[in-house]
């Protein structure tokens, strides 16, 4: 028995996914947008690159910036200003893309962001972590995992799965009408 | 704990169905040729495997089938029997009946549900068809013309057939005395006879079905305690068979350990001789109580071991689902270790060369990368290659089938087949298979005619049929080609106007009505099997080829023949494509999909209730597609008339696509979208160009759609090209 017990837990060890969950790991990669500096799991982020040029998606979504050949792997790229209806900025070379592995309902996905700048990397105890406030107008806050003062700053921290995986897929024939409509 | 043997079935399934595949072709072969004894024997070991393995497995049903077939193989073999027409006929319908038993099993597995599984219920255990074949090929046995046989033999044969469904009840023609032993059988397995996945109980108990066994534990010495290793076997046994199997019986039971044992078979002299009787008995006394073999091993020596569970999961996930597993030729991957090898030189190579550069070097550094480019496109080449199957397993199931509708006809054909050996990439050569059929079973149904017809238009009787498989720059060419009557234009031409599909004064060539058959209009809806031409669900074929990025062509003769040419890519993963440029964007065009491409000004441009664009093209009226528009992104030239028009046909609808520029042809690797984003309309997938960017690959049938859509053309709404420029 034992000895198939041992088989088991090697065929096992194979398929496991490593645990990149928020809370058991607590060292956290932060980005600028602004002012504000966001926070996500260091786990989740593949590479830090710079901004290239991507290939538009045809019709999607504003914020959408398009996809990248990143090593053969078609990656899209997703403007987080944009998304968070910030003021967008003009991409110049300081301009930095983070490619994040993202959990979808179907695997796993790769995904770029494109953000300000990289600001630090910090180990945040689990109770330091506060629930994101009841902002009443409800939607906004539904990113939001948690916050965190760190040295008298504000992080927020983004729970990228839903962030990135609620895209809605715009049908073809609404773009055509929406078309239409503007002319 | 018990190996859980389901895990096998998978390939047990896979292989037996190759086994028939086999089996059908050598019987194929046997017809109307002298018997060869090679053949037979082919025949013989695939039966024999099917058996043992459906044996092994509790497949009682396959099992007990198989083993009548065998056995009459077997007086073949031997010589004991003539082979008759009869004879390879019910093998045939034998081999028919197994695949479908085989293919119920797969089902049943595939619920989870295992012979041995309560809710196991074999339809074929008792069905009726199952039986009387059965019957027959016993009747056969005993050298009897299965149209007049029955008469003595029926009772009996039908005692045996109805022993298949019952399983404690062996099937056979016997009596009691093969309870008397004629076999002493000393086994002694080696001690490590567990690990290669073997059983003596699943021995033992194929013995037992066979004919009588009793079971007999011989003493052995035992290790110490704390020497006991639960991977080890360390008993032997003294089986005492019955009569009514040989020693190639026996043996044959033994076959998988025959190195791996000592095996001892030594005949009892019977106390009074019946010989010649075939023997058997139940199962269940196969394990006497006390010193039974399912006891000791339970007790002593846990059947699995660490290597065999290894084995099975390797297996397992070789076999997993239906799309699991291929079978690849040892030379494929000696030639991609090789390759592997020498990319690893080239690596070392070029490192070498980087450690203290300077440029002295750069010949040999260039020198260096052009082998790594050359070895990457081997590699890459043979990668491709692991996934190639030849087409034989696909044309080879038409020998059969063209036998069997020919004879159902009335027809005499002659079937060639060319190119056998030709590798088609897996997926495509599994859905290739049924358009295949289809196009085969047209041909002898509406192409060939009778020999009567025949004989009267001055051809042989016997009507061609011929399968042609080759390569061409860079696509695989299937042809169906028959020397029948060829499609009947005018009766073609006639029933399309009759369906509105073209004007009645179309001055359409012979060709263009060929074509016509693909056209769904044509489909099964109507069944007229007095026209002449072909078109029973063409355009399913036809679909079902584009779909797989081909394309078919038909080219016929009245009198003379048709021929079917089947274009598709080497595999899935590639595409040829036009790059097109639109904006500041590059799209690819599917090659399939393209007619023609041609400047729009030198079309007739025509602007049908306003806003709604057409080209006419040779008195066709093309809708044009402003792609800029549809996907939303800055265009060149956005007045129709100095645009550029890429003609592309999917589903059999002919759009334009205006676009600015046309780039070079080439072949592109295809990325899905969805892995790291979703589906988007109008785009097939992506790829990567030569410097790296990203390029969409357009989806047309999409296109197709979307401009059949009603907002698109909408009254008034699109603008006028005079308001865009402006």
């Amino acid at each position: 028995m034992s000895a198939v017990g041992q088989t088991d837990s090697i065929s096992g060890g194979g398929n496991g996914v490593p645990p990149v969950t928020k809370a058991n790991n607590n060292q956290f990669l932060t980005f600028l947008m602004g002012e504000q500096e966001y926070g996500v799991d260091i786990l989740r982020v593949q590479e830090i690159r710079g901004w290239e040029q991507t290939t538009e998606i045809p019709n999607s979504p504003v914020h959408i910036k398009g996809v990248i050949n990143l090593r053969g792997t078609i990656v899209p790229i997703v403007d987080l200003r944009e998304k968070f209806a910030l003021e967008s900025l003009e991409y110049g070379p300081l301009t930095v893309v983070i490619v994040l592995k993202v959990l979808h309902e179907n695997g796993e996905r790769i995904m770029g962001i494109v953000v300000d700048a990289v600001s630090d990397v910090y180990q945040i105890q689990e109770d330091e972590i506060k629930s994101p406030p009841q902002l009443g107008d409800g939607g906004s806050t539904d990113f939001i995992v948690g916050l965190a003062d760190i040295s008298n700053k504000m992080v927020i921290f983004l729970d990228i799965d839903g962030l990135l995986c609620t895209e809605d897929i715009p049908e073809m024939g609404d773009a055509v009408s929406q078309v239409n409509d503007h002319s | 704990m018990e190996v859980d043997l389901s895990q096998f079935f998978q390939s047990f399934f896979e292989e037996s169905l190759e086994g028939l595949d086999i089996m059908e072709d050598e019987l194929l072969k046997l017809e109307g040729n002298d018997v060869d004894n090679e053949t037979i024997n082919t025949i013989f070991r695939a039966a024999h495997s099917i058996k043992g393995g459906a044996g092994t497995f509790g497949f009682r049903t396959i099992a007990d089938f198989t083993h009548v077939m065998e056995t009459l193989l077997d007086q073949v073999r031997e010589g004991a029997m003539e082979l008759t027409e009869e004879m390879v006929d019910a093998f045939l319908r034998s081999v028919d009946c197994i695949r479908n038993m085989i293919s119920f099993e797969q089902e049943m597995s595939s619920q989870g549900i295992s012979p041995e599984h309560e809710s196991y219920n074999n339809k074929f255990a008792s069905d009726p068809g199952v039986i009387a074949l059965k019957n027959e090929l016993s009747a056969l046995l005993k050298g009897e013309n299965t149209g007049t046989g029955g008469n003595e033999s029926k009772g009996e044969v039908s005692e045996a057939s109805a022993d298949v469904s019952s399983t404690s009840e062996a099937p056979d023609e016997t009596e009691d005395d093969s309870k008397e032993p004629a076999w002493k059988v000393t086994f002694k397995p080696d001690a490590d006879i567990l690990k290669t996945g073997n059983d003596p109980i699943r021995m033992f108990r194929a013995l037992s079905e066979m004919t009588s066994c009793t079971v007999k534990l011989l003493p052995s010495e035992d290790p110490d305690f704390q020497d006991y290793d639960v991977k080890q076997c360390l008993l032997s046994w003294e089986l005492l068979v019955g009569s009514g199997v040989d020693e190639v019986d026996i043996r044959g039971v033994f076959d998988w350990v025959i190195d791996e044992c000592d095996l001892d078979i030594t005949k009892i002299e019977p106390k009074a001789a019946p010989s010649g009787k075939a023997t058997s008995a139940p199962v269940g006394d196969a394990v006497p109580a006390d010193q039974s073999v399912p006891a000791q091993s339970a007790q002593n020596v846990p059947k699995v071991s660490a290597p065999v569970e290894k084995k099975a999961n390797a297996k397992a996930a070789r076999g997993g689902g239906p799309e699991g597993s291929i079978r690849v030729g040892i030379d494929k991957i000696d030639s991609l270790v090789n390759l592997v090898g020498e990319l690893v030189i080239t690596q070392s190579m070029l490192s070498e060369i980087g450690r203290d550069f300077d440029e002295q070097k750069l010949e040999q550094l260039k020198k260096g990368l052009s082998q790594l480019e050359h070895n990457t496109r081997d590699l890459q080449e043979s990668v491709m290659r692991i996934r190639m199957l030849p087409i034989r397993s696909t044309f080879t199931r038409f020998k059969r089938m063209v036998r069997d509708i020919s004879s159902q006809l009335g027809k005499q054909v002659n079937l060639e087949i060319l190119g056998e050996s030709t590798e088609l990439d897996k997926t495509v050569l599994e859905r290739i298979g049924d358009p295949l059929v289809h196009l085969v079973r047209n041909s002898m149904d509406h192409g060939l005619e009778t020999p009567d017809e025949r004989v009267a238009a001055g051809k042989s009787q016997e009507g061609l049929l011929r399968l042609n498989a080759y390569h061409k720059s860079g696509n695989i060419i299937i042809e169906i080609s028959d020397d029948g009557r060829g499609i009947g234009v005018d009766k073609l031409k006639k029933k399309a106007i009759d369906r509105g599909l073209i004007a009645a004064d179309a001055a359409i060539t012979d060709q263009e009505v060929h074509e016509l058959i693909f056209h769904p209009g044509f489909s099964t809806a109507e069944k007229v099997t007095d026209l002449s031409g072909r078109g029973v669900g063409m355009d399913v074929v036809r679909r079902n080829i584009i779909e797989l990025n081909g394309s078919i062509e038909v080219e016929s003769e009245q009198g003379v023949g048709t021929r079917f040419i089947i274009r598709l890519p080497l595999t899935l993963a590639i595409l040829d494509g036009q790059l097109v440029r639109l904006g500041k964007s590059m799209y690819i065009v599917p090659l399939v999909n393209i007619i023609e491409s041609i400047p729009i000004k030198n079309t007739q441009l025509s602007r049908v209730v306003g806003g709604h664009d057409v080209v006419n093209i040779r008195n066709e009226y093309i809708p044009v597609i402003r792609l800029h528009r549809l996907f939303n992104v800055e265009a060149e030239k956005s007045l129709l008339e100095d645009g550029l028009m890429v003609i592309v046909e999917s589903d059999g609808r002919v759009v334009g696509l205006m676009v600015d520029e046309l780039l070079s042809q080439q072949q592109v690797v295809i990325k899905s979208m969805e892995t790291n984003y979703h589906k988007v309309e109008g785009v097939a997938g992506a790829t990567i160009l030569g410097d790296g960017k990203v390029s969409l690959i357009l989806e047309i049938s999409d296109l197709v759609r979307i401009a059949g859509m009603k907002n698109y053309f909408e009254n008034g709404k699109v603008k006028s090209d005079k308001e865009e420029a402006a």
